[in-house]
């Protein structure tokens, strides 16, 4: 994998750069997507938003923050849907949600009449909206069953960019990915650093202390303890190769999410007795043989 | 509620027994009782003060819960792989997931996805699931035990609460307070907490009249016992998916806009 | 949340419809389409009460210039009036590209 990141590395011309995380949501998605090939559905003109919001006086997006995109990736049918992190955090609402569950199934459907659909999830997301609490909880257990259909058939690619990164619930659905691809910036983890802190007090985790929670929550130690599986520069191009890189190995045997045993034996060996740093966590659970 | 609530273990040992699988985390009861005639496996999180896990002693969902329940349905996937499958009934009374420097280093999102994945499996290879909420069923939690069930069932009772995150951070994050989010809930049912509420949404399958649902008489255990026969029965003349969400009386109301979502995209993708 | 309307006499076509920006802290979005009317409609929904006089300025100087009959819809975070003035030439900008 640490090859795999040089190599990205090294196609990145820093003169003619484009970064990935100056991108809107939508614009994202069209760098991922062969040329010419996106097709925005229920787009901002469809006007398709959410219910909920008017009536506690926050402004609606027109697509309620996010963009399902038909298309290819090099000639291969493909949906990416990217969550548009700067609208209400990239929280997940009931329309948002719905937009993310149905484009996995519709890839599903197509995938079993024998169009194989890939599907690619740009993650940009703190989690449920409260504003919407419930339906925003209901919707993401709908989007994990979604991508455990899908999955079986074609790879399922997550990408985490920043700034948001993926948080909550959605972090959940990061994890059922086939693959993780994220860049430095991008944080991934199930609660946010001022969460913890709340709950388990400033000792257990200080959310002001930007090395702790890089170290924690950042993609460079993500994909050292495993938990992703490409760090990628931010640029839109290499992210882009990245995705078809991931793509192309197809549907493993077993997902991440399904190493049981591996996992539990993982952790029987930790010793909770003293707090724990991101060196010795990478240590354990970044071997090789998880892959 | 107390902070530390009993009700999981009541209800897991009232319906399924007081043996429990050996060798778990004492976090994670696991019970093979019958059900019908036939055998079912139980699965409830419990609090457990003697966790080895500082940060999960009141019940939180963490590492070595989301990994002991994928443990222990997978073990019955894999049992009932050439027959017929079981249920899987979980108990459901999930304050939160763990929230600590560990569970976020070691991934406790993996460890519940692990355990969203078991379910889901299990679902798809044909088990049927029912989830009984008794008490809390919260946030990341009840997404890694229960979210992934065919058919949900729940008390009907005030402090039975479904919701993605505590009242009082809730209010922190949204920049409200406590009482106004009260108030909000009043007029947009999916912020509400308590459980009537939820059953407005058409997710739960049926709300159960239970009376003393913390000491319930032995007729009480049998009610309940005969609807999650009942709900197991429903869900094996179901598809093996969670698509009874959007087709009950009450998505036809209250997910008016998922529907439209469905619809609109299902329409527009053909065309694309 | 405060809604608003404005309506300024036009009469120039619209090529084609576009929108342009997110409705971020201090952004706004702008759908632009052909008007059903021979006049152009303005629909506001901004999270700043009482901006209005502001809203008014931005929009006639825009209108001062721009003659297309069109639907025009803002969502705005709290945008400035030159961020509210950049967007409304972006959509411009694309509609006519």
């Amino acid at each position: 994998m640490k090859n795999s990141t040089e190599l990205l590395e090294a196609t990145v011309d820093y003169r003619t750069r484009e970064s990935f995380l100056e991108l809107h949501a939508r614009e994202r998605a069209k760098a991922l997507l062969d040329a010419d090939s996106f097709r925005e559905l229920l787009g901002p003109f469809d006007r398709v938003t959410s219910p909920w919001l008017a009536i506690q006086d926050i402004v609606p997006e027109a697509d309620d923050g996010c963009i399902v995109a038909k298309g290819t990736i090099d000639g291969h049918a493909a949906v990416v849907v990217a969550i548009e992190g700067k609208f209400q955090g990239g929280s997940i609402g009931e329309v948002c949600g719905m937009k993310l569950a149905t484009a996995l199934e519709l890839a599903r459907k197509d995938t079993e009449n024998g169009t194989p659909t890939y599907a690619v999830l740009l993650l940009e997301t703190g989690g449920v909206r409260l504003q919407e609490a419930n339906l925003g909880l209901a919707l993401i257990s709908e989007i994990h069953a979604q991508i455990m259909e899908l999955r079986q058939h074609v790879p399922v690619v997550g990408v985490v960019a920043g700034m948001v990164g993926c948080f909550g619930g959605m972090s959940l659905a990061a994890a059922l990915c086939t693959s993780l691809i994220v860049t430095r910036q991008a944080r991934l983890g199930m609660n946010g650093p001022e969460v913890i802190e709340q709950e388990a007090g400033i000792e257990e985790f200080n959310a002001s202390d930007r090395a702790l929670v890089w170290s924690v929550d950042g993609g460079e130690y993500r994909v050292k303890a495993g938990f992703a599986d490409l760090l990628v520069p931010d640029d839109a191009r290499a992210v882009a190769k990245a995705v078809r890189h991931e793509l192309a190995k197809g549907v493993p045997a077993v997902h991440r999410s399904s190493k049981v045993e591996h996992y539990r034996n993982l952790l029987a060996q930790m010793d909770t007795s003293r707090q724990w740093d991101a060196a010795m966590v990478a240590e354990k659970f970044g071997k090789e043989s998880t892959k | 509620m107390s902070e530390t609530s009993n009700r999981g273990r009541i209800w897991m040992e009232a319906l399924a027994g007081k043996k429990h699988l050996a060798g778990l985390p004492q976090s994670v009861l696991v019970s093979d009782a019958e059900l019908n005639g036939e055998p079912a496996r139980f699965l409830a999180v419990v609090p457990n003060p003697n966790s080895r896990f500082p940060r999960v002693r009141e019940g939180e969902v963490g590492l070595e819960e989301g990994w002991t329940l994928a443990h222990a349905i997978r073990e019955t996937i894999e049992a009932d792989k050439n027959g017929t499958k079981r249920p899987i009934i979980a108990i459901v009374d999930v304050k939160s997931q763990a929230y600590g420097r560990r569970e976020e280093l070691a991934g406790i999102h993996l460890a519940c996805a692990a355990s969203v994945d078991a379910y889901a499996t299990a679902r798809m290879a044909g088990h049927p699931i029912v989830s009984l909420i008794v008490g809390h069923a919260l946030s990341g939690a009840f997404l890694a035990h229960g979210y992934q069930a065919n058919r949900i069932l729940a008390f009907n009772s005030p402090e039975v609460l479904v919701h993605a995150m505590g009242k009082a951070a809730a209010a922190r994050i949204t920049k409200r307070s406590v009482a106004e989010l009260e108030v909000l809930a009043e007029q947009v049912p999916p912020m509400a907490y308590d459980i009537r509420s939820y059953a407005k949404l058409g997710i739960l399958h049926k709300l159960l009249d239970v009376v003393n649902p913390d000491a319930p008489s032995s007729e009480q255990v049998e009610l309940v016992r005969k609807e999650i026969v009942d709900a197991v029965i429903d869900a094996r003349k179901g598809p093996r998916d969670l698509s009874n969400r959007l087709t009950s009386e009450n998505a036809l109301i209250f997910r008016k806009a998922s529907l439209e979502v469905r619809q609109k995209l299902t329409e527009q993708w053909a065309k694309a | 949340m405060q809604t608003m309307k404005f309506e300024y006499p036009a009469t120039g076509r619209v090529p084609r419809r576009a929108h342009v920006g997110v409705v971020g802290s201090g952004d706004l979005e702008v759908l632009l389409e052909p008007s059903t009317e021979s006049k152009a409609i303005v629909k506001i929904r901004t999270s700043v009460d009482g901006f209005d006089e502001y809203w008014k300025a931005v929009l006639d100087r825009f209108f001062s210039k721009y003659q297309g009959a069109a639907l025009i819809e803002i969502n705005d975070f709290g945008a400035t009036p030159g961020t509210v003035a950049l967007r409304l030439e972006q959509a411009v900008e694309e509609s006519e590209a």
